[in-house]
């Protein structure tokens, strides 16, 4: 079977409701139990103290932020090409958790950077990259509420988020392109592998990431299931009104 | 028990609830939202159904 056959709205609920279980179940189980393990069971850093357990929010908060709206490029691209409303109303779902990542890893960001850098916010290259990620954020849930038509609103959102991701490219590599910020560099680097933090803090570190990704693909297909509830139901009301 | 957060108690306990509730709400919200939808899409389909 084609994946595409997924872009019916029937197949795509169909398996939806299939997975759901096993992703609010997995999500639960690795984000709780990352916090507590992260939380309760490390120590402190000897230069950070005990703000290191941020980490465990601030950081897959931050990856999350720039995945769902990456996510949401592919969705648009989808929709721009194949017309498929299922992939255009699972971008619309995607946009409000992507918008609360945003907002979690730049409030703990401020948080944790008060007492480390002794300021709340600094116009540094990845902070202010991702302010800027937050406001494309709130656009994009702008324009898909300001255009009447579906259509129309599918096709301006999805021409935003082309524009948007750039500044998500920036988000996620900022601190390469730019030397003099404060935040420091990546502290995983996926390409060359190395990574600057230590296994007490990085295992439950890497089950909160698993967590939160896991805890937003559940939020993004229970979300495109009430979009596509709603979608039809605003078509049946159009029918019956016509009827009348 | 509450480990010793030492002199950044507020800053991590700060992070941990604004964290926590931004979540809480979004989970919560996405639900009713799911639920609405559901009662609404099931009162279309009845009043299509009483009309075709």
């Amino acid at each position: 079977m084609s994946i595409w056959s997924y872009a019916n709205p029937v197949k795509f609920l169909g398996l939806s409701a299939k997975v759901q279980p096993f992703l609010w179940g997995a999500s639960a189980i690795c984000v709780v139990g990352g916090l507590i393990w992260g939380f309760f069971g490390t120590p402190d850093d000897f230069r950070q103290g005990s703000t290191v357990k941020i980490i465990y929010l601030h950081v897959p908060a931050a990856l999350m932020a720039i995945n769902a709206w990456f996510m949401m490029l592919v969705t648009s691209l989808i929709w721009l090409i194949r017309r498929h409303h299922v992939s255009a109303l699972a971008a619309k779902a995607a946009a409000p958790v992507g918008v609360v990542m945003t907002l979690i890893a730049l409030v703990t960001g401020a948080i944790w950077g008060q007492p480390m850098w002794g300021t709340w916010w600094a116009w540094d290259p990845r902070l202010t990259s991702f302010l800027i990620l937050f406001l494309f954020y709130l656009g994009y849930i702008a324009l898909w509420e300001a255009v009447e038509d579906p259509d129309t609103a599918a096709d301006l959102t999805s021409i935003l988020c082309l524009v948007g991701s750039v500044f998500a490219v920036l988000s996620r590599y900022a601190v390469q392109f730019w030397n003099q910020g404060l935040h420091q560099g990546t502290s995983i680097p996926v390409a060359t592998g190395g990574r600057s933090v230590a296994d007490v803090f990085f295992y439950p570190l890497l089950m909160c990431m698993v967590g939160f990704g896991l805890l937003f693909l559940a939020l993004v297909l229970y979300r495109t299931g009430t979009e596509i509830r709603l979608r039809r139901a605003a078509a049946l009301r159009a029918r019956a009104g016509r009827a009348a | 028990m509450m480990p010793d957060l030492g002199k950044y108690a507020g800053e991590v306990t700060s992070a941990y609830i604004a964290s926590l509730v931004l979540l809480g709400v979004l989970v919560l919200w996405t639900l009713l939202r799911g639920r609405a939808a559901r009662a609404e899409l099931q009162d279309a389909e009845q009043e299509n159904g009483k009309d075709g």
